[in-house]
């Protein structure tokens, strides 16, 4: 057991030697395996951060609660009192018809037209914002179906059509992410293939000799496994450094964008998780390309 | 140790090589192929180590029908015999000591026994201290012992050569094929093929002459050995050396028999 420790510490080791003394050629080949693996890995964590932003988005949802025309302010704030004492409500804001009526007198333009109206027009409203823990589209839904029940409330207005429209184009999104990361994979699968291809070719000689004085399909395999392991987990870091370089980029601009709309959002790197997916993902892809390259290559080299 | 029973070989752009031959190389024994080439040398010596296989007939091999060798047992096959190549085909791009220890490499032998045992093969063939060295600094009379070195690392019982001398001056090709005979007679099976009449001539040892892929002359049984005129011939007679017991160790000089 030790020998083979031995052993495939030595093959190892050697093709990383020879690895280091193609410096060029070997960079080339990693930096094209880390562009592929970077892509996909872009587009993850691109997806991640509107997810994380838009879930932001979602938890400043307010239900809007209309009383009725002839609901008396009275009515109103009995109703305001008895949200208020719901343990899904964090916040409830009464917004009195006057004071509705002045504020789009203000804003509308549409003063003078609004002083023709005997009446005001405008109900009482209650701004309710549910909870934090209980902002999930179903309790929220609940709780809208409770506050219709209220006497005098008229018309519950919950505006989640397009946050659940927009997290379904998330969803397709992500699916795409995971097809091109599935076709990026299979590209790296190939790159790293061809790439032991050609470093068979080249050590033509070597595979002979080595078969004609008894070495096995499996031992003559190893040290190209070992090259295409490498190749992956240079690869892998690679990606992993390419993406870490595109979100520091961007993520003052983005922090400005976030000030300016009140949001604390910050951009979210790789994370150690994607990381080690980054890592094991190109070394198993590495192994796996090199591993159906060789056996079938190696094959086909006979001593003559 | 080598049985060939009326064996052909055809290759592929149908030349025939071989044409039923019939040869007995006996355990111990050291002999010679000759005649002109295209004769089937060079196939005899493939057939022998798994690189072709016979079109008809049977070749055994160390007690193995060589038919019934499959694909994956070939590289365990090709570890009991070493072989000499007239291109060496030595790595040269690495240092002596990667290609003289390769097949322990391959064997999965520890590293500090590897490094024993390439000294003792190096020093077989006189090129002590030359580990470091890259083959293309040596010249071709060392680059062929290097050859040899690595045949014998792995304690064959059978080794065969391919014109291990063509490309030597004849002072080295004496050198080399002293040390052949320096391994027959620690009981190791020597087949050497060479067209070197001249050379062959100074050993008393078996000669089979092929002509037209069939030996023509000393195919059928050992020929009883002339008296040697060669310095280099062992004390007592080839037959003594063909009693060697099948399954004996080899314990050449400067090798720790194991």
């Amino acid at each position: 057991m030790k020998q083979w420790f031995e052993r495939h510490a030595q093959t190892l080791v050697g093709s990383l030697g020879r690895l280091w003394q193609q410096p060029f050629a070997t960079m080339l080949t990693v930096i094209v395996i880390g562009i592929a693996l970077a892509l996909p890995a872009c587009l993850h964590v691109i997806v991640q951060n509107v997810r994380t932003a838009s879930g932001g988005w979602n938890s400043a949802l307010d239900i809007s609660v209309y009383m009725k025309p002839q609901a008396t302010l009275e009515q109103a704030k009995r109703a305001a009192e008895r949200i208020r004492q719901r343990r899904d409500v964090d916040e409830v804001t009464l917004i009195e018809a006057d004071q509705a009526l002045a504020e789009f007198r203000r804003n509308s333009g549409f003063g003078d037209a609004l002083n023709a109206l005997k009446d005001n027009p405008l109900p009482h409203a209650l701004v309710v914002r549910p909870d934090v823990e209980f902002r999930e589209a179903g309790r929220v839904q609940g709780l809208t179906q409770e506050l219709k029940q209220i006497d005098g409330v008229d018309i519950v207005q919950l505006d989640t059509e397009w946050v659940s429209r927009f997290n379904a184009i998330l969803d397709v999104i992500r699916s795409g992410v995971l097809l091109a990361a599935g076709l990026f994979a299979l590209g790296v699968l190939v790159i790293i293939g061809n790439t032991i291809r050609l470093d068979i070719e080249n050590r033509r000689d070597e595979i002979e000799v080595t078969k004609l004085v008894g070495g096995s399909d499996a031992f003559v395999r190893r040290p190209f496994l070992y090259n295409g392991v490498w190749y992956g987990l240079a690869g892998g870091l690679t990606a992993g450094l390419i993406v870490a370089i595109m979100v520091a980029v961007i993520s003052t601009p983005v922090q400005r964008i976030a000030g300016l709309y009140g949001s604390a959002f910050e951009l979210e790197g790789v994370g150690a998780v994607g990381w080690l997916a980054l890592l094991l993902g190109g070394a198993a892809l590495g192994w796996l390309g090199s591993f159906i390259v060789a056996t079938r290559e190696l094959r086909e080299i006979e001593p003559k | 140790m080598i049985r060939f029973d009326h064996v052909w070989k055809r290759y592929p752009n149908g030349r025939e090589a071989l044409t039923d031959l019939s040869l007995e190389i006996a355990r111990g024994e050291m002999a010679f192929l000759t005649g002109h080439s295209g004769a089937g040398k060079s196939t005899i010596l493939k057939l022998i180590a798994l690189i072709e296989r016979p079109t008809r007939g049977t070749l055994v091999v160390n007690g193995q029908n060589t038919n019934q060798v499959t694909r994956s047992k070939i590289p365990a096959f090709r570890r009991q015999i070493g072989v000499v190549f007239q291109d060496h085909k030595l790595l040269m791009d690495r240092p002596v000591y990667d290609n003289v220890g390769l097949p322990l490499v391959i064997a999965g032998v520890p590293e500090k026994e590897i490094q024993k045992r390439v000294r003792a093969s190096l020093d077989q063939v006189g090129l002590l201290g030359r580990e470091r060295s890259r083959p293309i600094e040596l010249s071709t009379g060392e680059q062929q012992r290097v050859g040899i070195a690595r045949a014998i690392i792995a304690k064959p019982a059978l080794l065969i050569a391919d014109e291990p001398t063509g490309n030597l001056d004849p002072d080295l090709a004496i050198e080399v094929m002293s040390i052949f005979k320096r391994f027959n007679e620690v009981g190791v099976t020597v087949l050497i093929a060479s067209h070197d009449v001249h050379l062959i001539e100074r050993y008393g040892v078996r000669r089979v002459m092929l002509a037209q892929g069939r030996a023509v002359d000393g195919g059928e049984a050992p020929v009883v050995p002339v008296a040697s005129v060669s310095p280099m011939a062992p004390d007592s007679p080839p037959s003594d050396i063909t009693a060697t017991p099948p399954d004996a160790p080899l314990v050449l000089p400067g090798i720790r028999a194991d």
